[in-house]
């Protein structure tokens, strides 16, 4: 690890102030991304603001009936918050399908959002990458590239973003609080993460020094019909292959509101509106959900190692929206899935 | 604001009871400063990238990866690692029960897993034994010892309970 020096940052503008003011800043939270990245010199921050102390570990009901969570809440706390246990049960599912305990007791809430791609190359500083090094070639494109996307990538890049939370929160439609130099801002969840296209140094749309400060949840609607099933190499504590958040506003045996966001697959949580208005009116079959994974698949395009997440991805789709039509939801410490 | 150059930061760690105040530089993690500084070589180190568990630590009573902590960031925390858990003629009943079951063969991952367990149960969230597998899957065991490990926190749990059920 590269030396560096240390601020504790005591109060949000300070933060803010010293990340922005210097462009070799970084904000550090859990850690539990950066610290690691930072031992193998892929990322070599000159200064770390130590965010951990500031106020920002409260998750707070808002006048719209939802929920604002701090940056800081760790993963763990809020997975097993009672209020998203019970009002947003696809959240905690999906935080509990991540990492292990031990991780998600350190890492928080803004740190799982900008974690960076497990992509090999990416970690490997003796090969090319254009996330890591702009410019300097994408190796995974005709590299080993199991672990990689099949929506949205770019001749740059097609790496994917790793968290299982995110998947949930672009199903929620979640919104992203944050503050920079210039003030606070909101950003809708979908707008948050971006496709790498010819700048794939960017994951989200964070100007350098913003800092996440909260993450806002809708009033509850998804308690019943809901699942967030992850497929991966082993039972646990492994990055998904291909995720899905599903969530169904049912009416009787009619399908309202839907919402469908897959993880493993792109370079951000992967949603079509359009796939999801098919269910609209209609009665759960497994017929339609095909035709919903396969209009969210539309385009998908696999890399070589990677050509096997299409068909997974598409069964999965077609299982969770099941399992959510069911109300039987995917249990996270049985992997059994049915 | 608090600020440091590269060179040292003085902090205060208590760690197994006793407050030690160090002047580390902010690039040391908790678990090179346990090993290497204070010689507590309990906690192991697997990967250094938190993807074994070995390294588990408890922080104020959470267990964390100790290879992905900063140290200068545990500032005025509690550190408890397997040292401060027992010692020989004064076992925590985890350790004890890791002895009584066989939990082990070569035994470099078990100070993680002992610490992973305590965590765990002071977490409450793992009653049955799909929960606990699930719940310490972030200790892998090379060795391959995992019933006796599950065995031996579900012996402790169960005794837990009874003690529990009695008063
Ligand atoms: C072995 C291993 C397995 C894992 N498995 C999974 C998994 O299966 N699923 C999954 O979803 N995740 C997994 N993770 C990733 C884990 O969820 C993330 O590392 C964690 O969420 C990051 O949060 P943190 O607080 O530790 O972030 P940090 O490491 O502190 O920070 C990460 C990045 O976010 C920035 N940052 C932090 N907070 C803020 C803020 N408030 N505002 C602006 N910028 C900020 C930092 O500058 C840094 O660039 C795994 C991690 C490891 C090591
Ligand atoms: S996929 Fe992206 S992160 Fe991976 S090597 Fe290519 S440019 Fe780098
Ligand atoms: S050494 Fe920390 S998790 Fe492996
Ligand atoms: S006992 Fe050898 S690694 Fe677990």
């Amino acid at each position: 690890m590269m030396n560096f020096s240390y601020t504790r940052a005591e109060t949000i503008a300070d933060a803010v102030a010293a990340v922005a003011g210097d462009p070799d800043a970084r904000f550090i939270a859990g850690g539990t991304n950066l610290v690691d990245l930072m031992k193998y010199d892929v990322m070599k921050p000159g200064r770390l603001v130590d965010i951990t102390r500031l106020p920002l570990r409260e998750i707070e009901a808002t006048d719209g009936g939802g929920l604002k969570i701090g940056a800081l809440v760790p993963n763990s706390d809020l997975a097993y918050d009672q209020r998203i246990q019970r009002d947003y049960p696809l959240l905690s599912s999906a935080i509990l399908a991540g990492a292990s305990a031990q991780l998600r007791n350190a890492a928080t809430t803004g740190g799982n959002l900008i974690q960076r791609t497990r992509c090999y190359y990416f970690y490997d500083v003796a090969t090319p990458c254009n996330k890591r090094e702009p410019g300097s070639g994408c190796s995974a494109k005709t590299g080993v590239n199991r672990i990689h996307a099949i929506l949205g990538t770019s001749d740059a890049c097609i790496a994917t973003h790793p968290s299982d939370m995110c998947v949930a929160l672009a199903a929620l439609e979640a919104v992203v609080h944050v503050e920079g130099p210039d003030g606070q801002r909101t950003i809708a969840f979908a707008d948050f993460h971006r496709l790498p296209g010819d700048e794939p140094q960017y994951d989200n749309t964070l100007a350098h020094g913003e800092m996440v400060t909260a993450v806002e949840l809708p009033a509850p609607r998804f308690g019943q019909n809901h699942t967030y099933l992850k497929l991966r190499d082993r039972l646990s504590y492994a990055f998904a292959l291909v995720s899905v958040a599903a969530a169904i506003e049912m009416d009787g045996d009619v399908i309202g509101e839907t919402r469908v966001a897959l993880g493993g697959v792109a370079h951000k949580p992967w949603r079509v509106p359009e796939a999801e208005a098919l269910l609209k009116g209609k009665f759960a079959t497994r017929e339609l959900f095909g035709e919903v994974a396969d209009r969210l698949l539309q385009g998908a395009k696999g890399f070589g190692d990677n050509d096997f997440k299409i068909e997974l991805a598409r069964r999965a789709v077609v299982r969770a929206l099941t399992q959510a039509a069911a109300g039987a939801p995917q249990v996270q410490s049985n992997k059994i899935v049915n | 604001m608090a600020a440091a150059a590269p060179d040292g930061f003085a902090v205060t760690i208590t760690i197994n009871g006793e407050p030690r105040s160090l002047t580390i530089p902010p690039s040391t993690t908790l678990l090179d400063l346990l090993r290497e500084r204070l010689d507590l070589t309990g906690a192991k180190k697997g990967c250094d990238q938190g993807q074994c568990g070995a390294c588990t630590v408890l922080v104020n009573g959470r267990r964390v990866n100790s290879c992905l902590q900063l140290a200068v960031m545990n500032d005025g925390a509690e550190v408890t690692t397997i040292e401060g858990l027992g010692q020989p003629g004064s076992l925590h009943p985890l350790q004890e029960a890791f002895v009584a079951h066989d939990a082990f063969q070569c035994g470099y991952c078990t100070p993680g897993q002992i610490c992973s367990a305590v965590g765990m149960m002071s977490e409450g969230h793992a009653k049955t034994e799909p929960e606990i597998r699930e719940l310490m899957s972030g200790n892998l065991c090379r060795c391959g010892a995992y019933s006796n490990i599950v065995d031996a926190i579900e012996d402790v749990m169960g005794s837990a309970a009874v003690r529990e059920a009695a008063e």
